[in-house]
Protein backbone atom coordinates (compact mmCIF):
# COMPACT_ATOMS: atom_id res chain seq x y z
CA UNK A 1 0.00 0.00 0.00
CA UNK A 2 2.94 2.40 0.74
CA UNK A 3 4.29 2.13 -2.56
CA UNK A 4 1.05 2.88 -4.60
CA UNK A 5 1.08 5.87 -2.10
CA UNK A 6 4.77 6.58 -3.30
CA UNK A 7 3.71 6.02 -6.81
CA UNK A 8 0.67 8.39 -6.73
CA UNK A 9 2.54 11.49 -4.98
CA UNK A 10 4.98 10.82 -8.02
CA UNK A 11 2.21 11.22 -10.55
CA UNK A 12 0.63 14.00 -9.00
CA UNK A 13 4.10 15.82 -8.72
CA UNK A 14 4.67 15.24 -12.60
CA UNK A 15 1.37 16.67 -13.11
CA UNK A 16 2.17 19.21 -11.74
CA UNK A 17 5.40 19.91 -13.19
CA UNK A 18 4.03 19.36 -16.38
CA UNK A 19 1.13 21.54 -15.98
CA UNK A 20 2.66 24.77 -14.15
CA UNK A 21 4.79 24.67 -16.89
CA UNK A 22 7.84 24.18 -14.17
CA UNK A 23 9.51 21.88 -16.94
CA UNK A 24 9.18 23.86 -19.77
CA UNK A 25 12.75 25.05 -20.99
CA UNK A 26 10.98 27.99 -21.68
CA UNK A 27 10.07 29.14 -18.80
CA UNK A 28 13.58 28.15 -16.90
CA UNK A 29 15.04 30.63 -20.16
CA UNK A 30 12.65 33.49 -19.08
CA UNK A 31 13.01 32.95 -15.66
CA UNK A 32 16.91 34.29 -15.62
CA UNK A 33 15.97 37.15 -17.58
CA UNK A 34 13.69 38.24 -15.07
CA UNK A 35 11.44 39.07 -17.78
CA UNK A 36 8.35 36.74 -16.14
CA UNK A 37 6.84 36.33 -12.69
CA UNK A 38 5.46 32.95 -13.42
CA UNK A 39 8.67 30.96 -12.35
CA UNK A 40 8.92 33.07 -8.73
CA UNK A 41 5.08 33.02 -8.48
CA UNK A 42 5.43 28.99 -8.34
CA UNK A 43 8.43 28.71 -5.92
CA UNK A 44 7.54 32.13 -3.60
CA UNK A 45 3.89 30.50 -3.18
CA UNK A 46 5.33 27.02 -2.94
CA UNK A 47 7.98 28.10 -0.30
CA UNK A 48 5.37 30.28 1.68
CA UNK A 49 2.89 26.93 1.89
CA UNK A 50 5.76 24.88 2.56
CA UNK A 51 6.82 26.78 5.50
CA UNK A 52 2.66 27.00 6.98
CA UNK A 53 3.27 23.53 6.62
CA UNK A 54 6.62 22.78 8.41
CA UNK A 55 5.77 24.99 10.90
CA UNK A 56 2.72 23.28 11.70
CA UNK A 57 3.80 20.15 11.76
CA UNK A 58 6.63 21.53 14.53
CA UNK A 59 4.11 23.06 16.72
CA UNK A 60 1.75 20.28 16.65
CA UNK A 61 4.88 17.50 16.46
CA UNK A 62 2.70 15.53 14.22
CA UNK A 63 3.65 11.89 13.20
CA UNK A 64 3.87 10.54 10.42
CA UNK A 65 1.77 7.47 8.93
CA UNK A 66 4.20 4.77 10.87
CA UNK A 67 3.60 6.85 13.91
CA UNK A 68 6.95 8.10 14.24
CA UNK A 69 7.15 11.83 14.95
CA UNK A 70 8.29 13.86 11.90
CA UNK A 71 11.91 14.84 11.67
CA UNK A 72 13.93 17.71 10.20
CA UNK A 73 17.58 17.55 10.04
CA UNK A 74 19.63 20.71 9.79
CA UNK A 75 21.97 20.66 6.65
CA UNK A 76 25.53 21.23 7.91
CA UNK A 77 26.88 24.37 7.37
CA UNK A 78 29.33 24.95 4.47
CA UNK A 79 29.75 27.90 1.62
CA UNK A 80 32.02 26.41 -0.38
CA UNK A 81 30.13 23.19 -1.77
CA UNK A 82 26.52 25.20 -1.76
CA UNK A 83 27.89 27.83 -3.64
CA UNK A 84 29.70 26.02 -5.82
CA UNK A 85 27.69 23.27 -6.67
CA UNK A 86 25.02 25.33 -6.94
CA UNK A 87 26.56 27.06 -9.03
CA UNK A 88 27.54 24.14 -11.29
CA UNK A 89 23.62 23.06 -11.04
CA UNK A 90 22.46 25.96 -11.94
CA UNK A 91 24.36 26.50 -15.50
CA UNK A 92 22.59 22.50 -16.45
CA UNK A 93 19.45 23.97 -15.34
CA UNK A 94 19.89 26.92 -17.41
CA UNK A 95 21.08 24.60 -20.55
CA UNK A 96 18.80 21.90 -20.36
CA UNK A 97 15.85 23.73 -19.30
CA UNK A 98 15.70 20.66 -16.56
CA UNK A 99 16.39 20.23 -12.77
CA UNK A 100 16.06 16.35 -11.99
CA UNK A 101 12.10 16.25 -11.17
CA UNK A 102 11.17 17.80 -14.42
CA UNK A 103 13.45 15.61 -16.48
CA UNK A 104 11.83 12.78 -15.48
CA UNK A 105 8.42 14.28 -16.23
CA UNK A 106 9.78 15.14 -19.65
CA UNK A 107 10.58 11.43 -19.95
CA UNK A 108 7.42 10.85 -20.19
CA UNK A 109 6.16 13.53 -21.73
CA UNK A 110 7.56 12.22 -25.28
CA UNK A 111 11.35 13.74 -25.00
CA UNK A 112 12.55 9.96 -24.43
CA UNK A 113 15.26 10.40 -26.05
CA UNK A 114 16.63 13.49 -25.57
CA UNK A 115 15.56 13.36 -21.47
CA UNK A 116 17.27 9.96 -21.58
CA UNK A 117 20.28 10.90 -22.37
CA UNK A 118 20.39 14.24 -20.17
CA UNK A 119 19.41 11.84 -17.31
CA UNK A 120 22.24 9.52 -18.57
CA UNK A 121 24.69 12.06 -18.30
CA UNK A 122 23.67 12.99 -15.05
CA UNK A 123 24.03 10.12 -13.40
CA UNK A 124 27.66 10.14 -14.98
CA UNK A 125 28.11 13.52 -13.30
CA UNK A 126 26.76 12.15 -10.27
CA UNK A 127 29.46 9.47 -10.49
CA UNK A 128 31.70 11.41 -11.65
CA UNK A 129 31.06 13.79 -8.70
CA UNK A 130 31.34 10.70 -5.83
CA UNK A 131 34.16 9.35 -7.53
CA UNK A 132 36.44 12.79 -6.82
CA UNK A 133 34.57 14.36 -3.98
CA UNK A 134 37.31 13.43 -1.41
CA UNK A 135 39.62 15.83 -4.00
CA UNK A 136 37.12 18.87 -3.31
CA UNK A 137 36.39 21.52 -1.08
CA UNK A 138 33.41 21.24 1.28
CA UNK B 1 -13.53 33.20 -21.09
CA UNK B 2 -13.22 30.97 -17.58
CA UNK B 3 -9.98 29.25 -17.06
CA UNK B 4 -10.35 25.02 -18.34
CA UNK B 5 -8.60 23.72 -15.38
CA UNK B 6 -8.20 19.99 -17.04
CA UNK B 7 -6.47 21.53 -20.23
CA UNK B 8 -4.71 25.31 -19.53
CA UNK B 9 -1.69 25.30 -17.99
CA UNK B 10 -1.87 25.72 -14.27
CA UNK B 11 -1.28 29.19 -12.94
CA UNK B 12 1.51 30.06 -10.03
CA UNK B 13 -0.91 30.48 -7.18
CA UNK B 14 -2.16 27.46 -8.00
CA UNK B 15 0.91 25.60 -9.20
CA UNK B 16 3.22 27.12 -6.11
CA UNK B 17 0.59 25.33 -3.07
CA UNK B 18 0.27 22.12 -5.23
CA UNK B 19 4.14 21.54 -4.83
CA UNK B 20 3.85 21.90 -1.05
CA UNK B 21 1.08 19.81 -0.88
CA UNK B 22 3.81 16.90 -2.11
CA UNK B 23 6.30 18.02 0.54
CA UNK B 24 3.21 17.34 3.07
CA UNK B 25 2.48 14.05 1.80
CA UNK B 26 5.81 12.55 1.65
CA UNK B 27 6.74 14.49 4.86
CA UNK B 28 3.77 12.43 6.41
CA UNK B 29 5.58 9.17 4.96
CA UNK B 30 8.37 10.44 7.09
CA UNK B 31 10.50 11.37 3.83
CA UNK B 32 11.77 13.98 2.24
CA UNK B 33 11.23 15.87 -0.52
CA UNK B 34 14.26 15.98 -2.89
CA UNK B 35 14.51 14.35 -6.36
CA UNK B 36 18.69 14.61 -7.30
CA UNK B 37 19.30 11.51 -4.36
CA UNK B 38 17.73 9.40 -6.96
CA UNK B 39 20.70 9.63 -8.85
CA UNK B 40 23.06 8.14 -6.42
CA UNK B 41 20.48 5.91 -5.50
CA UNK B 42 20.83 5.13 -9.21
CA UNK B 43 24.50 4.99 -9.34
CA UNK B 44 24.42 2.64 -6.86
CA UNK B 45 22.00 0.17 -8.42
CA UNK B 46 24.34 0.15 -11.41
CA UNK B 47 27.17 -0.63 -9.36
CA UNK B 48 29.29 2.54 -8.16
CA UNK B 49 29.19 1.23 -5.13
CA UNK B 50 32.05 -1.39 -5.38
CA UNK B 51 34.71 1.07 -6.11
CA UNK B 52 33.07 4.04 -5.05
CA UNK B 53 32.16 4.55 -1.07
CA UNK B 54 29.92 7.30 -1.71
CA UNK B 55 28.18 4.61 -3.70
CA UNK B 56 28.12 1.94 -1.31
CA UNK B 57 25.11 2.19 0.65
CA UNK B 58 21.72 0.62 0.94
CA UNK B 59 19.73 2.04 -1.94
CA UNK B 60 16.98 -0.42 -0.86
CA UNK B 61 16.12 1.88 1.76
CA UNK B 62 15.56 4.97 -1.21
CA UNK B 63 13.38 2.70 -3.45
CA UNK B 64 10.33 4.90 -2.23
CA UNK B 65 11.81 7.96 -3.80
CA UNK B 66 12.57 5.76 -7.52
CA UNK B 67 8.76 5.19 -6.91
CA UNK B 68 8.42 9.07 -6.83
CA UNK B 69 10.17 9.64 -9.71
CA UNK B 70 8.18 6.27 -11.53
CA UNK B 71 5.19 8.26 -10.45
CA UNK B 72 6.88 11.64 -12.09
CA UNK B 73 7.52 9.87 -15.39
CA UNK B 74 4.14 8.37 -15.66
CA UNK B 75 2.35 12.17 -14.27
CA UNK B 76 4.27 13.42 -17.48
CA UNK B 77 2.83 10.74 -19.44
CA UNK B 78 -0.78 11.64 -18.47
CA UNK B 79 -0.49 15.59 -18.69
CA UNK B 80 0.81 15.40 -22.29
CA UNK B 81 -1.61 13.23 -23.18
CA UNK B 82 -5.12 14.28 -21.35
CA UNK B 83 -4.51 17.31 -19.82
CA UNK B 84 -3.04 19.40 -22.63
CA UNK B 85 -4.62 21.96 -24.92
CA UNK B 86 -1.10 21.85 -26.88
CA UNK B 87 -1.00 25.96 -26.64
CA UNK B 88 2.35 26.89 -26.80
CA UNK B 89 4.48 28.41 -23.99
CA UNK B 90 3.19 32.02 -23.64
CA UNK B 91 6.51 33.54 -22.25
CA UNK B 92 7.69 37.50 -22.48
CA UNK B 93 7.59 37.99 -26.30
CA UNK B 94 10.99 40.41 -25.30
CA UNK B 95 12.39 36.44 -24.57
CA UNK B 96 10.88 35.40 -27.27
CA UNK B 97 12.82 37.64 -29.63
CA UNK B 98 15.76 36.64 -27.90
CA UNK B 99 15.40 33.20 -28.63
CA UNK B 100 14.79 33.86 -32.55
CA UNK B 101 17.74 36.34 -32.16
CA UNK B 102 20.12 33.45 -30.89
CA UNK B 103 18.15 30.69 -33.64
CA UNK B 104 16.79 28.85 -31.03
CA UNK B 105 13.45 29.19 -32.31
CA UNK B 106 10.88 31.02 -34.95
CA UNK B 107 8.18 30.54 -32.73
CA UNK B 108 7.04 28.73 -30.03
CA UNK B 109 4.93 25.09 -30.81
CA UNK B 110 5.41 22.72 -28.31
CA UNK B 111 6.22 22.33 -24.80
CA UNK B 112 10.21 22.40 -25.28
CA UNK B 113 12.56 24.26 -28.27
CA UNK B 114 12.91 21.10 -31.34
CA UNK B 115 15.84 22.91 -32.16
CA UNK B 116 17.17 21.40 -28.83
CA UNK B 117 15.28 18.14 -27.48
CA UNK B 118 14.27 16.75 -31.21
CA UNK B 119 17.34 14.45 -31.51
CA UNK B 120 18.73 15.70 -35.10
CA UNK B 121 21.95 14.02 -35.00
CA UNK B 122 24.11 17.14 -34.86
CA UNK B 123 27.09 16.66 -32.63
CA UNK B 124 26.02 20.18 -31.10
CA UNK B 125 23.19 19.08 -29.54
CA UNK B 126 24.16 15.92 -28.53
CA UNK B 127 27.37 18.02 -26.71
CA UNK B 128 24.51 20.42 -25.20
CA UNK B 129 22.14 17.77 -23.52
CA UNK B 130 24.80 15.79 -22.38
CA UNK B 131 27.47 18.71 -20.93
CA UNK B 132 23.66 19.68 -19.19
CA UNK B 133 23.13 16.88 -17.63
CA UNK B 134 26.48 16.18 -16.54
CA UNK B 135 26.63 19.77 -14.82
CA UNK B 136 22.85 18.89 -13.47
CA UNK B 137 24.16 15.87 -11.94
CA UNK B 138 27.28 16.68 -10.28
CA UNK B 139 26.78 19.58 -9.42
CA UNK B 140 22.97 18.43 -7.48
CA UNK B 141 25.33 16.20 -5.57
CA UNK B 142 28.12 18.51 -5.24
CA UNK B 143 25.61 21.37 -3.45
CA UNK B 144 23.54 18.32 -1.62
CA UNK B 145 20.24 18.71 -3.58
CA UNK B 146 18.04 20.75 -6.19
CA UNK B 147 15.11 22.71 -6.87
CA UNK B 148 12.86 20.24 -5.28
CA UNK B 149 15.64 19.69 -2.05
CA UNK B 150 16.78 23.12 -1.32
CA UNK B 151 14.49 25.71 -2.60
CA UNK B 152 11.38 24.31 -1.10
CA UNK B 153 12.00 21.91 1.65
CA UNK B 154 15.42 23.55 2.76
CA UNK B 155 14.25 26.75 2.87
CA UNK B 156 10.93 26.20 4.27
CA UNK B 157 12.70 24.98 7.07
CA UNK B 158 15.10 28.14 7.10
CA UNK B 159 18.22 26.39 6.27
CA UNK B 160 20.83 29.12 5.50
CA UNK B 161 23.17 25.92 3.15
CA UNK B 162 19.75 26.02 0.80
CA UNK B 163 19.67 30.01 0.98
CA UNK B 164 23.28 29.61 -0.38
CA UNK B 165 22.48 26.96 -2.96
CA UNK B 166 20.17 28.86 -4.35
CA UNK B 167 22.06 31.91 -4.92
CA UNK B 168 24.58 29.21 -6.63
CA UNK B 169 21.94 28.39 -8.82
CA UNK B 170 21.36 31.94 -10.01
CA UNK B 171 24.82 32.40 -10.39
CA UNK B 172 25.17 29.54 -12.40
CA UNK B 173 21.60 30.11 -14.69
CA UNK B 174 22.24 34.01 -14.99
CA UNK B 175 25.87 33.30 -16.31
CA UNK B 176 24.44 30.32 -18.81
CA UNK B 177 21.66 32.51 -20.44
CA UNK B 178 23.76 35.81 -20.20
CA UNK B 179 27.04 35.16 -20.81
CA UNK B 180 27.33 31.72 -22.52
CA UNK B 181 24.40 31.31 -24.66
CA UNK B 182 25.38 34.44 -26.93
CA UNK B 183 28.66 32.50 -27.38
CA UNK B 184 27.35 29.20 -27.98
CA UNK B 185 24.18 30.05 -30.41
CA UNK B 186 24.84 33.80 -31.27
Amino acid sequence: MKNIRFLLIGVLFGIIMYKSEAASWYRIYEMFQFRSFHMYGIIGTGLATAILIVQYIKRKQLKDTSGEPIQFVDKKMSITRYLVGGTIFGLGWALTGACPGPMFTLLGAGYFASMGLVLVAALAGTWLYGIVRNRLPH
Amino acid sequence: MMMNIITDPWPWYISGPLIALVLFLLLREGKDFGMSSNFRTMCSILGAGKKTSFFNFDWKAQRWNLLVVLGAIIGGFLADTFLTNGAPTEINPASLADLQKLGIVDEIQSYLPASLFVLDGTGKQLAILLIGGLLIGFGTRYAGGCSSGHAISGLSNFQLPSLIAIIGFFIGGLLMVHLIFPLLFG
